[in-house]
Formats: C-alpha cells, sequence, structure tokens
C-alpha cells in the first residue's frame, strides 16, 4: 500500500514530534506570526489557542505546508525538515484536518480517502486495500463511517470524521485539526473528543487550533496561548487554569474606555422574538433568539465568533431569511423586508465584512459613500445620479470623519483599513437612523480610528438611537455596551450589566456559566 | 505581497496596457503574413491606405464602425452587470427581423425620418427579446448565461432563416431575403458629413445609424456612470454580496441589464439592413456580435475606448477587405485572426504583462 | 424505398453525423470535468480538420493527417491553459478567442498555401480513412432486418467511427476507474481538496486540456479526412458548440454523452431526410426545426425542467490558493 508510510523508530525516539524554531511570517503589511517557538510532545493533545487573527490558522497552514515561513526551522522527531507542499507534510506523517472541508460533496467516502493516495494507476488495485485499511482504522479509533456513501449526503460531524479517516489512512502520526469543532452540534463535539482521546492513546499526537476555552480544559494536555501574531505561553493544561489562559489570551491591553454617561433609556425600537436561523447547508445558527433594543442604549452582543452573532446580524439587516420568529423595529414587522426597505425605515447597517458587503472596494470613495442608499432623492431625483451632490456629501463626511487622504476620487482599496471602515461607518450614522446595527466596527482598524468609531457610537446613543454592537472583542464590548447578550452555540446564554468582569463574561463565551 | 493588488495609474491601466496588448496581437498577425511569404509592413501600409487613404475607403471604414459600436455597447454593458453576453450575434439577427417589419409596414407612407425612431425602437425591442430568455433563465433558474446566450445564436439563425425562406421572402424570388425598402424605409447616407471634411463618400453606405450609434455611446455612458441603475449594475458585477447588502434586487437588475445589452444588439441592424442593403438577409450579421467582445474588451468597456476599438476593427475590416485585393494571398480573414489575437490578449491574457508593467512601474516611481 | 431502407438510411448518417460530436464532446468532457470550461471546442476541431487535410495532402498518409491534427488541436489546447490555468485568466474569453483565430487561420493558410480559396487540394486515397466493410457484411446484405443494418449502419463505416464508439467505454473507463480520472473529476469539484492531498491542480489540468485536445485532433481529421476528402473552409459549422449542448444534454456523463450526440447526430440526418418532404395533414416541416433543436432542447434542460444539469462545481473557476 503506497498510501500507508510506516514511521521507523517511532517508539524509540525521545524527540518531540514537532519543534517550530523561530518561525516568522508576513502578508504584505500584516505579521502574521512573529518568531515563533513551539515544541508538541509525542502521544499528547496539544493545543493553541488564542483570537480570532492570532495567528494560529497561519502557523498550522507553514507546518502543513500550504504557505512557507519566510524564517525559522521545522523539526518533525528531531530531524531539520523542509515542508514545501502539503505533499511533502503527508511524506512527513503530518496530517490536517481543515476548518472548511476538504472533501469532493458528490464523491463517495472512500473515494475522497484514496484521493493522492490511490495505491497505483488504476483504482481496482487500491480499493480493496483501502476498504480494508480503512476497517482497520475505523475499529481502531471508533471512526464508524460508510465507506460508499456518498459525502455530500452525509451530516457535518461525519464528514469531518472522513476528514480524520484521510488523515490516518495517509500514515498521519500528527493530525492538526483546524477549530474542528465551530461546525459542530455539542454531540457531535463529544465524539470528537472521545475520537481524538483514543487517537492520543494509540500513541498519535494531536494538535488542536481553537478558541473555546471549555475544549482546552477537557481535552489537552498542553497548552500554547497565540497572541497577536506572538506565541505567549505554554503551560501544562493541568496546571492552568479559565482565568489564566484567557487573561493571556487578551493579555493586559490598554483598555479603550469611552467616555459615557448614564443611558437616557426610552422605548422599545428593535425587538427580536424567537428568531431562528439556518445557514445554507440548512444548519441552525441561530437558535430561538428573543431579545430588545431600545431607544438611546448599546446592547452589545458577546460571543466567540462563529456562534451565530453574524447570522444574526444578517438576518436582522435584511440580508439573510429567518427561519422563524419575529423581528421589528419601531413597532412594524421587518422579518420580511429587504435591505433596501430597511434602511427606508430607518436601520442602519455597519457589516462585519466590509470588503465584501460594506464596500466596493474597485468603487471611488464617493460612490461608496451612497452605497445602499444611492435611490434616495437627495442624490438625484430621477433615475441619474446627482454626482455633485454625492461628491459634496462624500466631502463633508470625509472632513467630518477625518478620513484620509481627503480624495473622495481615490479607489476605495487605496485606503488604510481604518479609513475604509470610516467610509462605512460615517455612510450609516450620518443618515440619522433610528436603530443601527453593527459588526465587528473595529476589525483591522487602527487605534486612533478605533477611539474615533467608538465616539461616533457613544454620540449614536445619546441622540437616542437604538444601538445593537456585534464584536468578538471583548474590550470594545465592555467599554460600549449599556448592556451584554452573551450568545453561545446560537442562543443568548445569559444578560450582563456594562460592569461584568471579563472573567465572568469569558466563561459565559466559552458555554461554562450562564 | 502579490502583484495583483498594486495599484498602476489609470493611464497605465486604460491606455499602455491595451495598447501593449494590441502591439503583441499586431506583432503574432504579422508574423503569420511574414510566414505566408508576404511583408508585414506592405501589407500594413495597404491596409491603412485601404481603409482610411480615399473618401469611400473612410466610408467604408465608418460604416463597419458603426456596426462594432453598437455591439461592442452591448457586451460592455453586460459585463458591467458581472455578465458575459456572447449572445449579441444572435440578438442583432433578430433585432433586424425588428427594424425590417417596420421599415416594410411604414416606407409606403413616411418619410424615413418618421421611420428611424420607430425602426430604432423595433430593433431594440427585438433585441432584447432575444436576449430576455436567456437573462430570465440566469437570474431565476441559474442557467449559465454563456451557454444560453450560445444556444440563442443558433436559434435565433435557425428561425432567421426560417422566416426569409418561408414568410418574408418575395414571392416568385430565389433569394431568402424581404422586398427592398423604399426610401421611407431607408437611412440615408452622411455624404453632407464627408463633404464638411472635403472627401466624397462614393458608393460607401455610410448612414446615419453612425449617428445613432454615437448617441447610444452617450446613452451608455450616462447609464453606466450617471444613473442609478448604472450604479447598481455595476455594484452587481463587481461586488455581488455587497450587492446584496445595499439592497440591490439581483435579478432584476440582470434582466434589465440583459435587456439593454440585446436591445443594443439589436440596433446594429438599422445600419446594415436600412443603411446599407435595404432589405433584411440572411446572415446580414456577419460576426459583428463576436467582434464586439473584442470591441468591449480593446475599449475596456468605456464609450470612448469602444469608439476607438470600434473604429480599430473597422479599419481593420475595411483594409482587410482592400489588402486581399492587392495582396491575394491574403484573404479577408487575416482580420478574424488579428480579431482573435485581441481578444486573447486584451482578454484572456490581460494579467500575463501585469506583474512586468508592475515591476517597471515601481522600479521607474523610485528612480 | 420503402419504410424500412428509410430507417436504415437514416441511421447510417446519423451514425457519420455524430462521430465528430462524439469525439468533440468527450473532449469537453474531460476539460469541464476538470474545471476548465472549453468554448473552443469549436475552434479545435476546426484547426484539427485544417492540420489533418494538410498533412494527409502532403504526406499522402491518413494516419499521419491524423497526427498533424492531433498535434495542432494539443497546441490550440495549451494556449488555452496557458491562458486560463497559468495566467487565470477568463476561460471563456480564452475559448472565444481560439475559435476565431481557428477560423481565421484555417484560410488564410490554407489560400496562402494552396489557393484555392480557403480549401485545401482534394486527398489522394491514400490520405483518406476510406470505408471499413466488416467481415460477412455482403454475405449479410440479405438476412431480413438484421443484414441490412449490420451491413449498411454497422459495417461500412471508416476506422475513426469505430474508435470514436470505442472513446466512449474508455473515457469512462478513464474517469471512473483510474487514479488519473478519479484526480480529474475531483479538481473540477474541489481543487481545495487535491492541493491538500499533495496533488498539483494545474498539472493536473493541463493533462485534462491535453486529453481535450487530443480527442479534438479526431474529430477534425474525422471531418476532413474521413467524412470528406479536403478541408473545406469552416467545415466545422458550429459542430463544437453542439457538442458541447450534447455534453450538457447527458449532464457531462461519458455514457450519456454518446446519446446525446446520437440524438443530435439523428436530428441532424433526419432534417436532411425531411428537406423537401412533406408530412402528410402539416406540409413540409421547416428544417430549421430540426437545426434549432438541439439547442432549445440543452437550454430547456439548463433552466432546470427536465432534471437539473449540475455542471462541475469549480469550472469557470481559476484556481488560487486562499488566503
Amino acid at each position: 500500500m503506497s498510501g500507508l508510510r510506516i514511521r521507523k523508530g517511532k517508539a524509540l525516539s525521545q524527540h518531540p514530534a514537532i519543534e517550530l524554531i523561530g518561525i516568522d511570517k508576513s502578508f504584505g503589511a500584516v505579521h502574521a506570526n512573529k518568531n515563533i517557538n513551539l515544541s508538541v510532545a509525542k502521544g499528547t493533545i496539544h493545543g493553541i489557542i488564542g483570537e480570532n487573527g492570532a495567528g494560529k490558522s497561519t502557523l498550522m497552514s507553514i507546518l502543513y505546508g500550504f504557505y512557507q515561513a519566510d524564517r525559522g526551522e521545522i523539526r518533525v522527531d528531531g530531524q531539520s525538515v523542509a515542508i514545501k507542499d502539503s505533499q511533502a507534510a503527508i511524506g512527513h506523517g503530518i496530517g490536517m484536518v481543515h476548518q472548511h472541508f476538504m472533501l469532493v460533496e458528490n464523491f463517495s467516502v472512500l473515494e475522497n480517502i484514496m484521493l493522492g493516495a490511490e495505491g497505483g494507476q488504476l483504482l481496482a488495485k487500491g480499493r480493496s486495500g483501502a476498504r480494508a485499511e480503512l476497517k482497520r482504522l475505523e475499529d481502531e479509533y471508533g471512526l464508524e463511517v460508510d465507506p460508499d456513501a456518498i459525502i455530500e449526503d452525509l451530516p457535518v460531524g461525519t464528514q469531518q470524521r472522513v476528514e480524520i479517516l484521510k488523515a490516518l489512512y495517509r500514515g498521519a502520526d500528527i493530525l492538526i485539526l483546524d477549530e474542528p469543532t465551530g461546525v459542530l452540534t455539542p454531540a457531535e463535539a463529544d465524539h470528537l473528543f472521545k475520537v481524538l482521546k483514543v487517537l492520543r492513546d494509540q500513541g498519535k499526537t494531536v494538535i488542536l487550533i481553537t478558541h473555546k476555552l471549555r475544549e482546552i480544559m477537557a481535552i489537552t494536555d498542553d497548552v500554547s496561548v497565540m497572541r497577536r501574531g506572538e506565541m505567549v505561553a505554554t503551560r501544562k493544561t493541568a496546571e492552568t487554569t479559565v482565568e489564566e489562559l484567557a487573561e493571556l489570551m487578551v493579555g493586559r491591553r490598554v483598555l479603550l474606555r469611552v467616555e459615557k454617561g448614564e443611558p437616557k433609556v426610552g422605548k422599545v425600537l428593535l425587538s427580536v422574538r424567537n428568531l431562528t436561523v439556518k445557514d445554507s447547508r440548512g444548519v441552525v445558527m441561530v437558535d430561538d433568539v428573543s431579545f430588545d433594543v431600545r431607544e438611546g442604549e448599546i446592547v452589545g452582543i458577546a460571543g466567540v465568533a462563529g456562534n451565530g452573532q453574524s447570522e444574526l446580524l444578517e438576518a436582522i439587516a435584511g440580508i439573510r431569511k429567518p427561519a422563524s420568529g419575529e423581528i421589528q423595529l419601531d413597532g412594524k414587522p421587518i422579518a420580511d423586508a429587504d435591505p433596501a426597505r430597511l434602511r427606508e425605515l430607518g436601520l442602519a447597517h455597519i457589516p462585519e465584512d466590509r470588503h465584501h458587503m460594506g464596500l466596493v472596494l474597485k468603487f471611488e470613495e464617493y460612490e461608496n459613500a451612497v452605497l445602499g442608499y444611492h435611490r434616495d432623492k437627495r442624490y438625484g431625483s430621477g433615475a441619474l445620479l446627482d454626482l455633485n451632490a454625492i461628491r459634496a456629501d462624500a466631502a463633508e463626511k470625509i472632513e467630518k470623519y477625518d478620513i484620509r487622504p481627503p480624495n473622495p476620487r481615490l479607489k476605495t482599496a487605496n485606503f488604510s483599513g481604518g479609513n475604509q471602515q470610516k467610509i462605512v461607518v460615517a455612510r450609516e450614522i450620518e443618515r440619522d437612523p433610528k436603530a443601527l446595527i453593527i459588526g465587528q466596527p473595529t476589525r483591522g482598524v487602527d487605534i486612533g480610528a478605533i477611539e474615533f468609531i467608538h465616539r461616533r457610537i457613544v454620540e449614536m446613543r445619546d441622540a437616542g438611537k437604538a444601538i445593537l454592537l456585534v464584536s468578538v472583542e471583548l474590550d470594545e464590548i465592555r467599554s460600549l455596551s449599556d448592556r451584554i447578550l452573551v450568545m453561545f452555540a446560537g442562543k443568548v446564554v445569559g444578560e450582563k450589566g456594562a460592569d461584568a468582569s471579563e472573567q465572568t463574561l469569558g466563561l459565559m463565551m466559552a458555554g461554562i456559566a450562564a | 505581497m502579490s502583484t495583483a493588488s498594486v495599484p498602476l495609474p489609470n493611464w497605465i491601466t486604460y491606455g499602455l496596457m491595451p495598447l501593449l496588448n494590441l502591439i503583441v496581437a499586431f506583432l503574432i498577425s504579422g508574423l503569420v503574413v511574414w510566414w505566408i511569404g508576404e511583408n508585414p509592413i506592405e501589407a500594413l501600409k495597404l491596409l491603412i491606405e485601404g481603409s482610411l487613404g480615399r473618401g469611400d475607403a473612410i466610408g467604408f471604414t465608418l460604416f463597419y464602425t458603426t456596426s462594432f459600436i453598437f455591439t461592442g455597447l452591448s457586451v460592455a454593458v453586460a459585463f458591467h452587470a458581472g455578465l458575459f453576453n456572447i449572445g449579441s450575434e444572435g440578438q442583432a439577427y433578430v433585432g433586424g427581423l425588428g427594424a425590417a417589419l417596420v421599415a416594410l409596414s411604414l416606407d409606403q407612407y413616411v418619410p424615413w425620418y418618421v421611420t428611424m425612431p420607430f425602426a430604432v425602437i423595433g430593433a431594440a425591442v427585438f433585441g432584447a427579446a432575444w436576449a430576455f430568455i436567456p437573462a430570465w433563465l440566469q437570474a431565476k433558474r441559474g442557467s449559465h448565461i454563456v451557454i444560453t446566450t450560445i444556444m440563442f445564436n443558433f436559434i435565433g439563425a435557425a428561425l432567421m432563416v426560417y422566416l426569409l425562406v418561408h414568410v418574408l421572402i418575395v414571392p416568385g424570388k430565389m433569394a431568402p431575403e424581404t422586398r427592398t425598402f423604399l426610401p421611407g424605409g431607408q437611412l440615408p447616407k452622411l455624404d453632407w458629413l464627408m463633404a464638411l471634411f472635403g472627401l466624397k463618400l462614393g458608393p460607401a453606405p455610410f448612414n446615419v445609424s453612425f449617428l445613432i450609434a454615437l448617441v447610444m455611446c452617450f446613452l451608455v455612458w450616462v447609464l453606466i456612470w450617471r444613473s442609478k441603475l448604472g450604479y447598481e449594475m455595476r455594484t452587481l458585477g463587481i461586488s455581488p454580496s455587497a450587492a446584496v447588502y445595499a439592497g440591490i434586487p439581483y435579478a432584476r437588475t440582470v434582466i434589465i441589464a440583459m435587456l439593454i445589452s440585446g436591445g443594443l444588439a439589436g440596433m446594429m441592424a438599422l445600419n446594415p439592413v436600412m443603411g446599407s442593403s435595404a432589405r433584411l438577409q440572411v446572415e446580414f450579421v456577419g460576426g459583428a456580435g463576436f467582434v464586439g467582445i473584442a470591441v468591449s474588451l480593446m475599449g475596456r468597456s468605456h464609450p470612448l475606448g469602444i469608439i476607438f476599438a470600434a473604429l480599430l476593427f473597422g479599419i481593420l475590416y475595411q483594409g482587410g477587405a482592400d489588402l486581399s485585393f492587392e495582396m491575394p494571398n491574403i484573404t479577408r480573414e487575416m482580420i478574424v485572426v488579428i480579431q482573435g489575437l485581441v481578444i486573447l490578449f486584451a482578454g484572456a491574457l490581460e494579467y500575463m504583462f501585469r506583474p512586468t508593467m508592475v515591476h517597471i512601474y515601481q522600479r521607474f516611481k523610485r528612480a | 424505398m420503402d419504410l424500412f431502407d428509410i430507417i436504415v438510411s437514416i441511421l447510417g448518417s446519423t451514425i457519420r453525423l455524430s462521430i465528430p460530436l462524439l469525439f468533440t464532446a468527450l473532449a469537453g468532457l474531460f476539460t469541464e470535468r476538470a474545471g476548465v470550461f472549453d468554448i473552443g471546442l469549436e475552434g479545435k476541431m476546426l484547426a484539427a480538420a485544417f492540420a489533418s487535410a494538410c498533412v494527409a495532402y502532403v504526406t499522402g498518409n491518413a494516419w499521419l493527417g491524423l497526427l498533424g491534427g492531433i498535434g495542432v488541436s494539443i497546441l490550440f489546447s495549451l494556449i488555452h491553459g496557458f491562458a486560463s490555468i497559468t495566467n487565470r485568466g477568463n476561460q471563456i474569453v480564452s475559448g472565444v478567442a481560439l475559435n476565431f483565430i481557428a477560423a481565421g487561420l484555417t484560410i488564410v493558410l490554407g489560400q496562402a498555401w494552396f489557393g484555392q480559396g480557403g480549401r485545401t487540394p482534394q486527398l489522394p486515397a491514400s490520405g483518406r480513412f476510406s470505408p471499413i466493410i466488416l467481415p460477412g457484411a455482403d454475405a449479410m446484405r440479405d438476412v431480413p432486418v438484421i443484414g441490412p443494418i449490420y451491413a449498411n449502419v454497422i459495417s461500412g463505416n471508416n476506422i475513426l467511427t469505430y474508435l470514436a464508439f470505442l472513446a466512449v467505454p474508455l473515457s469512462w473507463w478513464v474517469l471512473y476507474r483510474t487514479r488519473f480520472g478519479l484526480r480529474l473529476r475531483a479538481v473540477g469539484e474541489n481543487p481545495g481538496a487535491v492541493d491538500t492531498a499533495g496533488i498539483s491542480v494545474t498539472w493536473l489540468r493541463y493533462r485534462a486540456v491535453i486529453v481535450a485536445g487530443f480527442l479534438c485532433g479526431f474529430s477534425g481529421a474525422y471531418l476532413s479526412i474521413a467524412q470528406s476528402a479536403a478541408f473545406i473552409k469552416d467545415m466545422s459549422a458550429g459542430k463544437g458548440y453542439i457538442a458541447l449542448a450534447a455534453l450538457i444534454f447527458a449532464k457531462w456523463k461519458p455514457v450519456p454523452v454518446m446519446f446525446a450526440c446520437l440524438l443530435f447526430g439523428f436530428l441532424d440526418a433526419f432534417a436532411n431526410f425531411m428537406q423537401g418532404k412533406a408530412v402528410p395533414g402539416i406540409g413540409e416541416v421547416p428544417v430549421q426545426i430540426f437545426q434549432a433543436l438541439p439547442y432549445i432542447l440543452t437550454c430547456v434542460l439548463l433552466a432546470g425542467f427536465i432534471g437539473i444539469a449540475h455542471p462541475p462545481k469549480a469550472g469557470g473557476v481559476p484556481y488560487t490558493k486562499e488566503r
């Protein structure tokens, strides 16, 4: 079987399974990994935890040969190796289970497993061997799956099992799992953990990338913490606490406190009742969620990314049709309204992803300054756009929001992240909406712009607007919100006041406390 | 950082790069000419003389240019909305039916300037109608518009041949064509315009539809860059997800964009049908719809660029015809080769020179 | 002629008209299953027809002619690959461009070399693939029903016809029974899966377009040195697009591709037969209906009214590693 590589001397060697020494990687201006050192002992489950964008996935992609490090050394089993592509990684016994499965959906399980390790030019030759090997792996690790089932007919948890089997089939001794539970139900996640423990007990090494503290505490032996591209600490899991890890993850940042007075709360403007939203695959992402946002308050939704916040925002913004439930804006039902109608009704939306939604990067700045409001009378009474009005309007916002460079004719892609975000914020806020829903207002934005945007949001609140804020930055939620709802696995698991401690919220976000 | 994200100034993107692509296409064409044993420089000279050397030559050149402006605009409008309309050829063909029906019903009663607006509308409506089904299939059923518009080219051709052979043919005649339109159904030639420049038009069929084409260029420019609809089309074309966010309705925008595209293609029929042959004939489009693809790619989907690119192809078509008389070894189809090469280099290989360009530009900027 | 003779004669021409479609549609099958759209089938077929005729004329050898056709067709494939795989250009635009280049170049070169208005000179018998009389065809001729079918439909075709029908199970076998086929189907659905399995997406897709060039070489040679005895300008006459339609109609599967090609070939044969004949009660049915039918059927299929045609998921999208 050419698909399997028996690694010699694995029982004898005392070297760590993986050592990373001084790994450094930049993407343009983004320094994703800064001089990373990491040692993973054999036969352990090693967790790597960190917030979104901390550089975990980049590091693992380097280990799997998807990217090349700018500097640094990789040692597998004590040997310095060059991993120039995935083939090389597989050759060194490294397997990876990607966050987005790398499966061919209209292939059978067996075909997916064999892809790239077919065992000869003809499939028939390898097939029976593969089937037998698959059976052996299933029995050994408790990974039952029907080899003839077609992938797209299988539930997500089973698809993931196929991914794990794929790696094992290729003779992986070291298995990297990138946010494996993001797409799983709690029961499926529990099953996965059992499998991982079996794998470890059989001598495999598992690297688990996650931002969920609960998972780290539940199954890892060691844990390394990454923050902003750096490896900040490695601990024995048994010797650390959730609190310590949470603190290491977020770091002792200069808290960007925003001066704000007591909220003057009025009537309910935005009301969500029993809202359930499914994603394109039919998986429930928002599960029976209800809450209100009143005039003059900021309601923050805290939670680890992927717990339904994005889908909640999109449902309210009219981008994603809810499966069931009701949404009201100032007493009017809006669950069926499209984004254009919602804007007319006075709901502004700063989307989570400005590159794909909030802006058309190839447009000039002034064109983006009216995106979504371009049908408005003030930008042209008939079918035509009044460019003078639009450009004057854009210039005014540029002035007011200190957008640099102050050039409405510049292509939007040429503005920095912070200035791009200001273009979106200015557009949505300056329309003087009744309610404002905001996703990740300061993602990829420099400190100066963060403060500026935060102040604007608070001004909106003081002007009596209802504001719903979603952010994975706990700091941001804490410093801006008047009330905090915590989302976990699609549900609102609790509500806290603005004075809730970081630890309390962190535990709720991890699904541990309510 | 990959070179794809490095911004280049507009004069490079819209001026130098198309020019470079064009030069490469011509160099390769020159090689072909040389390969078949002719002198490429001589051929180029003959080509230019044959297309721009005399009044009637210019007239023919501008006649072709007119057709290419319409089809180029047609492809460009769809392109702005992110749609690849390969069906301009068929839409123009069916558009000819609209123009001919108007001309046949009005030519006995009214002068040409009364017929003309109706003919414009007739051609546009028929062209748009032929674009509607592929548009609807794309918008509502997700059928790939490239494939459906190709299919509709053939269906349209079959339909038109059927109509000309069985329905519109003059009883007792052999040729599958309509009767000749009376002057009330013909678009007059632009002798006076040529005379302004001291040129004689001669037999060249350069006619009023050229002016209509220029008006359409202006209207398309207004549509794309000055209207709310055009704004929505461009948003959809560049970023479908941003269009969803902005509440721009996908199906409606796709269908309207294709109707406009089909309408512009349909109007192309005015030029040969009412401006030249004064009757509807089989295969009168003669590939102009496909030339529109090259014109639109070359002209970077901007009306001004399209005028220049259409003129270029007008020169090629007229000059190529002349050249094939002078150098019988080089047939007219040499133009088709050049056209293919332009599409290849300006379209499919548009990024090939970009990294080099970025490299040179950055070095130049640093120095 | 009685009805049976008519049927035999229509079946015979159905086979002859289906062959170029079949080779071409199978060519499209390989590229499109690998995720590369190929509008340029028409051009490859035309270029191959021209090259085959030229080489066959010069050498007087049909097999060398075929080889020439294959070579030129593969060259076109490689340009398509260079534009759409290496340079990540628009696959449709590249295909359109190649169709024009083929349409123009065949005539320009043909005129320059032979001076017959784009035709190549008539081929000698050795430069053609001539009909093969299968053993016993003459003896069988008088056996009722089976005899004429065997003698006039099954026997009496040229070698390329038999190769075309052989290419169907062979394509099926390659796609579904070999490592290359598995990887090729995978790369058209999810190139990421192929890439992470340590297989080069680029090389795999190049191999797919080369196979397509190879098969288009056969269809072109069939047109000019088997079905006819010379290259005539524009002799592919839209067959590449009908083949594309057949491919879609067959939902990108090899055996249905054969039936779709036979169906479209039959429509063509039937249209030829019906030309100028009146149907009782209806009168003369215009041939244009039969000409348009393959395209209409394909559109109806694409609209999802008769089953759903799922194109390969990654089709038309150049592969870039995600950041």
